[in-house]
């Protein structure tokens, strides 16, 4: 899209935000009685529902239980509805099944399989509006609902997706800024070790800006985790107080 | 089929030689195998060797509408079939978890960087555009079949020829490559990816891994650069946490590692034109080598020996005198002998089973005896009857 400047001279973005800024955050945790951990996040125009079942048997194959840990089964769909044009195949595909099998090996890093031999925790995860870094509101809504299901997870599991426009990094990117082919790198990140789940990049970048983009993707995430460390404190009050009456 | 699972000790092997840092097949942390480029009768298809993976690529084209929202725009299509040819592990049809793997990051390494001019594809626009189809098949899998894949994929497409567009007006003609020579695509540059296995909690790192080294690992980290220095993809898998100061070494392994194989790439592609020009054979049999003996002649493999001249004198020296006498059988108890003594058991049971176990390994000693000699008895027998 020629024309569309995605940084303008005064450092301002598309939305008015500037370079390293992120977009607001909304979410609740304990959305569904049913399930077992639930969180609903919007991370500017984006919109995610993140539901967790577990852990409990191993459904279907038999043989696909570990001995020594639990199983990660995840599945990542958009609803029909979620981008400007109507999806014709919400899930099956090969973009859902790629974005699923990322999501399972995030989680697969960070949760304490260990303690859960032989059963399975599902991850069911659906984007009801797509504006831009769905892997990464995916991943944090998800950790919310891990957190509400009460699975032991080593640390929060932040992740952002970052842009490279102008010779500054950009955190965080909506729709517009992601298409304009502009190299873009996801990343999971357990903010207290340091320590990358995922990473993930397209679109050309020159190997001197790596660095600079991975620190600026990790700021990102540390500041997304304290977002999420004030939603679950905020949720806990509230549920303490009305389990104490 | 499924696959055999690896033993524990075939595993324990591998992840202790890997500490050690010694491979299989004696190649160093960084080292690529053997690498072999060669192309088919028809423009557009190759056959890459990475060691024993063997992959082949075919890129086909076709004019067809354009999609709607990019009406200037060529289409690329690229598609990696697992056949059952390569492992007994792939099962035909069904599409696996690392079919759409190695399809997405095909995809994402090739189309979302751009390396081919989409908008020169474009015949009349709105209307007709080429489509350009890249297969890829896996002929053999022996690991690593991301970076014989990806480099199967670009040479193929570097080699492509497709059919010259005339327009005239609102006619448009096809030539057939009698009529006039089939001209190349368009190509920015040339995405390698190289694959990265982590062992052991990602302390040791291995370059290029072999099919047995691929299950013992980890996770896996692909990136996908080009020789200038850009990076087209990268990918980490598996459920491993990495940290930055890894990553950024393995960019700079990557680097390295893809001008030498960029450099192989140009040399392939160069030898071949020649050879078509002079009009020689070529294609997948002349590929093959010829399986002749005319002499009684082995490839050398490459022995560490580096200090095994200090080690053997050390081990000689260290080593026990050996027992002059074979000891006798002993009989602790009537109906049972005992020849030796034997190991420590490690099946970490209590002390009071201990003797009983050491009671049942004798009896089972001496019936292994017993079969042993009336094998060999048969044996001797047969080899009688078997002369006569």
């Amino acid at each position: 899209m020629a024309g569309l400047e995605l940084l303008s001279d005064q450092g301002y973005r598309l939305d008015g935000r500037k370079a390293t800024e992120l977009r607001k955050v909304q979410a609740r945790m304990g959305v569904f009685a049913q399930a077992d951990g639930s969180a609903y996040l919007e991370q500017g125009n984006t919109k995610a529902l993140a539901v967790v079942y577990g852990p409990h048997e191993v459904r279907g194959a038999r043989s696909r239980s570990r001995h020594d840990r639990a199983m990660i089964n995840c599945q990542y769909s958009m609803a029909t509805f979620s981008t400007a044009e109507r999806k014709r195949r919400p899930h099956g595909d090969r973009k859902s099944t790629e974005m699923s099998l990322h999501l399972k090996q995030t989680f697969e890093a960070a949760v304490m399989t260990q303690l859960y031999p032989r059963s399975q925790i599902d991850i069911f995860v659906k984007i009801l509006q797509s504006d831009g870094g769905n892997y990464s509101v995916c991943v944090n809504a998800a950790t919310l609902a891990m957190i509400d299901a009460g699975i032991p997870m080593r640390d929060y599991v932040c992740a952002c997706t970052v842009g490279f426009v102008d010779e500054t990094p950009l955190a965080d990117l909506c729709y517009a800024e992601e298409g304009g082919g502009v190299s873009s790198l996801a990343l999971a990140l357990l903010p207290r070790g340091g320590q990358i789940a995922l990473l993930q990049m397209d679109a050309r970048l020159h190997q001197d800006h790596l660095e600079a983009l991975m620190e600026a993707a990790m700021t990102a995430c540390k500041g997304v985790s304290k977002v999420l460390d004030e939603v679950v404190r905020l949720h806990l009050q509230e549920v303490s107080v009305l389990s104490a009456e | 089929m499924k696959d055999t699972p690896l033993s524990n000790c075939e595993r324990d092997f591998l992840l202790k030689a890997i500490e050690e840092k010694k491979r299989l097949d004696g190649r160093q942390t960084y080292d690529y195998r053997k690498m072999k480029i060669t192309f088919g009768t028809d423009y557009g298809c190759c056959f890459v060797d990475l060691g024993k993976t063997r992959v082949m690529a075919q890129v086909s084209c076709e004019l067809v509408a354009p999609k709607e929202s990019r009406p200037n725009e060529g289409i690329m299509f690229f598609n990696i079939e697992l056949s059952p040819m390569a492992s007994p592990a792939f099962e035909q049809g069904r599409q696996s978890e690392l079919s759409v793997k190695l399809n997405r990051q095909l995809e994402r390494c090739l189309r979302n960087s751009k390396c081919i001019d989409t908008e020169s594809l474009c015949v009349v626009s709105g209307e007709k555009v080429w489509q350009i189809r890249v297969d890829v098949h896996l002929l053999n899998h022996d690991g690593n079949l991301m970076d014989a894949a990806s480099i199967a994929a670009i040479t193929a497409l570097c080699h492509f020829r497709r059919p010259d567009v005339g327009i005239q007006g609102d006619e448009v003609t096809v030539y057939s490559p009698e009529e006039r020579d089939p001209i190349p695509l368009s190509i920015y540059h040339m995405p390698i990816s190289v694959s990265f296995s982590f062992f052991q909690q990602g302390t040791y790192l291995l370059v290029d891994p072999c099919e047995r080294e691929e299950r013992v690992m980890d996770g896996l980290l692909m990136i996908a650069m080009n020789k200038h220095r850009e990076i087209c993809s990268i990918q980490s898998s598996g459920g491993i946490m990495l940290l930055k100061e890894q990553v950024m070494r393995c960019s700079k392994i990557a680097s390295v590692k893809v001008s030498e194989i960029t450099e192989l790439l140009n040399k392939a592609l160069v030898n071949d034109k020649k050879a078509r020009k002079e009009g020689g054979r070529c294609g997948f049999a002349e590929s093959l080598p010829q399986e002749r003996i005319t002499a009684l002649k082995m490839e050398e493999t490459s022995v560490e020996m580096t200090d095994a001249t200090e080690r053997a004198k050390d081990i000689v020296q260290k080593a026990d005198a050996r027992p002059q006498k074979v000891p006798s059988p002993v009989v602790p108890v009537p109906g049972v002998g005992q020849v030796g003594q034997g190991l420590q058991n490690t099946w970490g049971l209590e002390e009071d089973e201990d003797d009983e176990e050491e009671a049942e390994e004798c009896d089972s000693g001496e019936e292994q005896e017993e079969a042993v000699t009336k094998m060999e008895e048969e044996r001797h027998e047969k080899e009688a009857s078997g002369e006569v």
